[in-house]
């Protein structure tokens, strides 16, 4: 076993300064593969994370809210569904929600009105959401002026801004009270924008739903559960753009790395043939060549992994956030909770070291398996 | 110094970070756990449905509250969050019909 | 002791450029001593090398080392008995550039698997045997000829080797180096090495250093010449 190890650390060493020797090469490879690693880690610890942190707070959204569609259009929930809803079996507290949308010229960004469920708010006040805090410089005490839809000016006073912490799920909210909504939307009376229940067993949520459906047949029924599946799912798409736009860029170092990897030089030929004419076996070559490439790409793994770690947890994500993104002008500034799959890192692993080690030995093989006498006949 | 302590020694230490950050990964974790129960309860006291990532469009705001064919509708610049939307400019005409009715409604303050 | 019986060696066989380079060679090298291959180019005296040398296998005929047969051993008990009994130096001494003397000289060493602090004490001393010391670190390509012959010897001898094979080691040098390189020679078969050298330089051949000339042409044996050995 020691003289194995020894023999190992000698190939090492050999190895070692095989990719000194080639310094230039060697560093630029080492950073080209060390990015690749950094972008697709990132990428996955980034997605991997929002998914868990979304879907571990949105937990809390009501188990059914149930809309009302009109040509395949969400339209208002007018005066007598909520008692219709009542009368359902199961369902346990029923509460119509009024909120909407406000395009804000200003900014051109759109913010999310809505009737506070959990407090009283007095009238002409608002509580608004850290991003409008951040872009407006609304803070408490300040006022600032809506166009209603009815053309005339509001004007409300922030009596309060929402915790920063929860920016996540509230950064664009402009809360206000029910009367003040709705005026400024010109909302009509008794109607609602949905409306969310609660169901007494939780086994009984998907009966409730259909029973909805069968007493309201112009409602879509929204379930917690699909809430949560919509969040577990829809970075899968985002990731799978990133991958898309990535994929040009993984080919080209696959190209690249191939080249450098399966392309033995005249040189590394040379040098093989005297190696296994001073004595080196087959075997002893192809493990000198799989050490360098295993050496290098699990450093690149390494490194590429941890500058992901940081980017992604301790940077919020800096570089990538405006393409995940895409063209909205609010966004929220989160600090996101690591959440790391092993699995996940594991796939890495092995899609960026096994690939390139493997393109390393494909070449050697048929390199170290010439007679040791080519030497003397050159 | 020998060198493959060199290289052995580089890779040791990325290792070592390598796990390091895993160690910091459950601090943050046990650090952020209030606050997301805090959220989490914001989220049940307020009745929100959903995280507020794309704000461009309502179908991208609520996501799960969209109904299934709604482009272009709240915001000039709203795409759909599908991938190729993220990919292309907004068509130019909508753009700049939007554009001027925004200087004409905004607010003078 | 090396033993060649009936050696036959054949390239490119059966496709229409087939070429015998040895037609059926029976010799015996005697230990301890200097032996020389001589012929002109094509008369197979560097085949016949890479056979006593186990770089290659003959097509025919048995190589026996110390009476055991080990023309039939698989590649690795092969290379395994080449590494501990034999050492090479080469005509372009096919040093690797980029590392420095002492790293050339210990690379025999690796699959062995003997320590490094072991390695580098063997070689510090081959080089301060050669007067090389000074040059320990210097990488191997601003080394004179000279100087890379050296430690192309150094290199030959780390696993101590009871044979040192050298393909026309003085086709780089010139007279004094040349004159030199066959004092070291000498010095090692004294201590008992078996040295085998192919050669054609008549600096070579007619040294007194030199025990055994076997004359090689058209991959035939034609005559072999022992002299007596007299300090040169």
């Amino acid at each position: 076993m020691k003289p194995w190890i020894e023999k190992q650390h000698h190939l090492i060493d050999f190895t070692a300064q095989s990719l000194a020797r080639r310094k230039g090469k060697s560093l630029g490879l080492l950073v080209v593969y060390t990015l690749l690693v950094f972008v697709l880690a990132s990428v996955s610890l980034y997605t991997h994370a929002l998914r868990n942190e979304a879907t571990r707070i949105l937990a809390g959204t009501p188990e059914i809210v149930l809309q009302r569609l009109i040509a395949g259009r969400h339209d208002l929930v007018p005066p007598g569904y909520v008692e219709r809803i009542g009368r359902i079996r199961g369902v346990q507290k029923i509460e119509g929600r009024l909120w909407g949308y406000y395009y804000d010229s200003v900014l051109k960004a759109n913010y999310t009105f809505m009737v506070a469920a959990d407090r009283e708010i007095a009238p002409g006040e608002i509580v608004v959401g850290p991003a409008l805090e951040r872009t407006r410089g609304l803070s408490e005490g300040n006022g600032i002026s809506f166009r209603s839809y009815s053309g005339e000016l509001h004007t409300f006073i922030a009596a309060e801004v929402l915790p920063h912490e929860s920016e996540l799920v509230s950064a664009d909210l402009v809360l206000m009270n029910e009367a003040d909504f709705r005026r400024f939307f010109a909302y009509p009376a008794g109607h609602y924008t949905d409306v969310a229940l609660w169901v007494a067993n939780p086994l009984e949520v998907r009966n409730v739903g259909v029973k909805l459906l069968d007493a309201l047949p112009d409602s879509r029924p929204i379930l917690r559960e699909e809430v949560l599946r919509t969040y577990a799912s829809i970075f899968d798409w985002r990731e799978g753009m990133m991958l898309a736009l990535l994929s040009a860029a993984i080919l080209a170092f696959g190209i690249f790395a191939w080249e450098k990897a399966a392309g033995l030089s005249a040189e590394e030929k040379r040098e093989i043939g005297i190696l296994k004419a001073i004595g080196w076996e087959t075997g002893d070559v192809i493990a000198m060549k799989f050490w360098e490439g295993f050496l290098v790409s699990l450093l690149a793994f390494l490194i590429g992994y941890v500058t992901a770690y940081l980017h992604v947890f301790h940077f919020e994500f800096t570089l990538f956030a405006p393409v995940l993104k895409g063209w909205a002008v609010l966004y929220p500034s989160f600090a996101l909770t690591p959440q790391i799959d092993g699995l996940q890192v594991a796939t890495l692993f092995v899609f960026t070291v096994l690939p390139y080690t493997a393109a390393t030995l494909v070449p050697i093989w048929r390199a170290a398996t010439t007679d040791p006498d080519t030497v003397m006949r050159s | 110094m020998r060198p493959a302590d060199r290289v052995l020694g580089a890779t040791l230490l990325a290792a070592a970070l390598f796990g390091l950050s895993f160690l910091d990964a459950a601090r943050l974790r046990s650090a952020h756990e209030p606050a997301l129960k805090r959220t989490e309860e914001l989220v049940t006291r307020l009745r929100l449905t959903d995280a507020v990532l794309f704000t461009e469009a309502r179908y991208t705001r609520h996501l799960s509250q969209a109904d299934l064919h709604s482009p272009f509708q709240d915001h000039p610049v709203a795409l759909e969050h599908f991938p190729s939307g993220s990919l292309l400019p907004p068509p130019r005409a909508l753009l700049k019909r939007h554009e001027a009715l925004d200087r004409e409604a905004a607010p003078s303050d | 002791m090396l033993e060649l019986a009936n050696i036959r060696k054949v390239f490119n066989q059966g496709q229409h450029n087939e070429y015998w380079a040895l037609k059926g060679i029976d010799l015996e090298i005697p230990p301890a001593q200097v032996s020389v291959l001589k012929g002109p180019s094509g008369s197979g005296k560097t085949t016949l090398l890479t056979i006593l040398g186990c770089l290659a296998r003959p097509t025919e005929g048995r190589v026996r080392l110390n009476r055991e047969d080990i023309s039939g051993l698989p590649e690795r008990f092969l290379t395994e008995i080449r590494r501990r009994t034999f050492g090479f130096i080469f005509q372009q001494f096919n040093l690797i550039r980029g590392l420095s003397a002492v790293e050339n000289i210990i690379l025999p060493g690796y699959p062995g698997g003997t320590p490094r602090a072991q390695l580098l004490a063997r070689a510090e001393a081959l080089l301060a045997d050669l007067q090389l010391a000074h040059r320990r670190d210097a990488k191997v390509e601003w080394l004179s000829g000279g100087e890379q012959q050296r430690v192309a010897i150094c290199r030959a001898l780390i696993n101590d080797p009871e044979i040192l094979v050298a393909d026309e080691p003085t086709a780089n040098l010139d007279s004094k180096l040349s004159a030199e390189f066959l004092l070291i020679l000498h010095r090692l078969a004294e201590s008992g090495r078996t040295v085998i050298l192919t050669s054609h330089d008549p600096l070579v051949v007619e040294s007194a250093v030199v025990d055994r000339v076997y004359s090689l042409r058209d991959g035939l044996l034609i005559e072999v010449q022992h002299a007596r050995r007299a300090a040169p």
